[in-house]
């Protein structure tokens, strides 16, 4: 896509660094004066939409299927840690690794096509998804996965205490986030954003961007898995919402509204639309056309994002 | 004769029947789709609204005016045409430069828009819409019953289909179409209003949708989630197909509702899934789709 980074430029780590800082404290103070359920519920979605951006901001690669891994890992982390009795971080580490062999397969199907076919494929193979969770036995069905055990992290710390958990989420956030900075500006980030730039030159340059843009996606798969696994853990729930096409549209949304291919765009998206969604919860469907509405508005007017603006005005990317 | 593969006669017929029923609305949904990709390049989530809408018309028509079924047929396809022109003329028009991704986005963003506020306004348990009385009844078989409604839709759609790939494949019209989908410039230098043509093929894609709506209606409920689901299997449907044939859309959206019908028969469980698993073979055997040329 179009909202592009431009190149390197002196400066541009500091800026980010600074609101490396900024928004760590803001996670970090952030229980002071907000619930801390809502927050940790953005950081969960902040690590997917970060994990989403990392296809569409810096491979060009727009996925339409995406709550395929968000829920699947949940529901796989909420079996491991009530049936099999797994400790927390071990049933985060089952939901990912789930969520990557997932990713894995739908994505040798996916990337053998580009654009807009790209992005019906994935749509289709979530929904695939979401049939086989409505209806296979271990699921539940309608009504998913309830109580779902928070238990104790590496058998010490008590996970039903809500400043452990809070911890807990906010160190996973924080570890996720710099996997997918250091992604981006690494040799690796750099071929992928060659690859979107222009893939046929890449391939002239002798990349095999099938394998780049298949190891970006299940990285991106992965990732999304352990947000959605903590996301289990911290609602104690896993539930059919989580697979279904319109948790794909969310996180569309929340990149769309922070800023497509920018680092701090899908963190303040995530924040935003989640707090939109908290404050109409009341209106009933009201927050489906809401969402529309920005949808829309976003597409027409204001491509770039928040971050995507913000950065513009201090002529740094963010 | 009483059994085919085991299964009683009149199960296997009545799924075949279910399933050429629904491989109309694929078909029918499916070429819309091709018809505005192709001039367009945009993939038109908002398709699955605009089938809803076509059926809301229909319902609208009958209880509001008293305009039974055969006016919903011509009046609900201009109507929903119209809304879809305005759209194209003030939103679409602004992406054209942009990468075709956004075209995407603003739809799924307009799909939600118009399915929230019909489900806002009629809630999601659908309203009834009766069959015409022409059509009511049905004829007995021998093997199976046949209701007369049914049929009407499996050979009206056919008709429609084929009057589609009739115009774009075999008129002036049509030539002039597949021209400006081609090389849009080359087209306009000589002298034709290749954006009025764009606005149109819009119009006419949703119109088609509007249309497949209507008849929709007297079988499904009319409601607002009616086209929600039913989007996703014919974008799966489309990329099976590939957008690159008229009659491609039309073979490929009967064919899978056919087999659709057969995997309830056979094998219940994987009747939701079977387009999707579909889909993923094709993809993983021939990725530009059964009829689709690889760019």
């Amino acid at each position: 896509m179009s909202a592009v980074l431009p190149a390197v430029k002196s400066g541009e780590v500091g800026a980010q660094r600074i609101t490396f800082v900024v928004m760590l404290a803001f996670f970090i103070l952030g229980p002071l004066v907000m619930y801390p359920v809502f927050l940790m519920k953005v950081m969960c979605f902040a690590l997917f939409a970060a994990a989403f951006n990392l296809l569409i901001g810096f491979v060009g690669l727009l996925s339409f299927g995406h709550a395929m891994f968000l829920g699947t890992a949940g529901y796989v982390c909420a079996h491991a840690a009530k049936v099999w009795g797994f400790t927390p971080e071990l049933a985060i580490l089952a939901g990912a690794a789930a969520a990557g062999a997932l990713g894995l397969l739908t994505g040798l199907l996916a990337i053998r096509r580009q654009g807009i076919y790209f992005a019906m494929i994935t749509l289709a193979l979530a929904q695939m998804i979401f049939f086989f969770c409505l209806q296979a036995p271990f699921t539940g069905g309608e009504d998913g996965i309830q109580a779902v055990p928070r238990g104790k992290l590496l058998g010490i710390l008590d996970l039903s205490n809500i400043w452990n958990m809070y911890a807990t989420v906010l160190v996973i956030f924080v570890a996720g986030f710099l996997v997918i900075y250091r992604t981006v500006h690494s040799p690796f980030g750099q071929v992928l954003k060659a690859i979107r730039e222009n893939e046929a030159r890449a391939i002239s340059l002798g990349y095999n961007t099938t394998r780049y843009k298949l190891v970006a996606f299940v990285l991106s798969a992965t990732l999304s898995g352990v947000a959605g696994a903590t996301n289990a853990l911290v609602f104690q729930l896993a539930a059919l919402n989580s697979v279904h096409w319109s948790m794909s549209g969310e996180v569309v949304l929340m990149n769309l509204v922070g800023g497509l291919g920018t680092i701090f765009g899908p963190v303040v998206g995530a924040f935003v639309v989640l707090a939109m969604e908290n404050y109409l919860a009341t209106l009933g469907f009201w927050v489906t056309i809401v969402q529309g509405a920005i949808f829309v508005l976003c597409v027409l007017a204001f491509r770039r994002g928040i971050v995507g603006e913000l950065g513009r005005l201090i002529r740094k990317p963010l | 004769m009483t059994e085919i593969f085991g299964i009683p006669t009149q199960a296997f017929m009545g799924q075949l029947l279910i399933g050429l029923i629904n491989g109309s609305f694929y078909a029918l949904l499916s070429l819309g789709l091709a018809v505005i990709f192709g001039l367009l390049n945009i993939i038109n989530f908002t398709h699955g609204a605009q089938y809803m809408m076509g059926a809301f018309v229909a319902w609208f028509l009958l209880n509001k005016t008293g305009m039974g079924y055969w006016w919903a047929l011509l009046v609900a396809p201009i109507a929903v045409g119209i809304v879809g022109v305005i759209i194209e003329r003030t939103m679409l028009k602004q992406l054209y430069k942009l990468d075709h991704l956004y075209g995407l986005l603003l739809t799924f963003g307009l799909a939600l828009i118009i399915q929230g506020l019909f489900r806002n306004e009629y809630g999601s348990s659908g309203l009834p819409y009766s069959i015409p009385s022409q059509l009511a009844g049905g004829q007995n078989l021998g093997f199976m019953f046949l209701p007369n409604y049914r049929a009407w839709v499996i050979v009206f759609s056919l008709v429609v289909c084929f009057s589609t790939w009739f115009v774009i494949e075999k008129t002036k019209l049509g030539s002039y179409l597949r021209a400006a989908t081609e090389n849009p410039e080359l087209v306009r230098a000589f002298g034709i209003n290749v954006p009025r043509m764009i606005t149109l093929t819009y119009g006419f894609g949703v119109g088609l949708a509007a249309l497949a709506g209507v008849m929709a209606a007297p079988i499904y409920s009319v409601n607002p989630l009616m086209g929600e689901n039913l989007i996703i299997v014919v974008f799966a449907v489309v990329v099976i197909g590939g957008m690159g044939s008229i009659m491609g859309s039309i073979v490929t959206g009967f064919g899978l509702g056919v087999i659709e019908g057969l995997t309830k028969v056979f094998y219940p469980e994987a009747s939701n899934t079977v387009i999707f698993i579909v889909m993923a073979i094709v993809l993983a055997i021939r990725p530009a789709g059964l009829f689709g040329t690889q760019k």
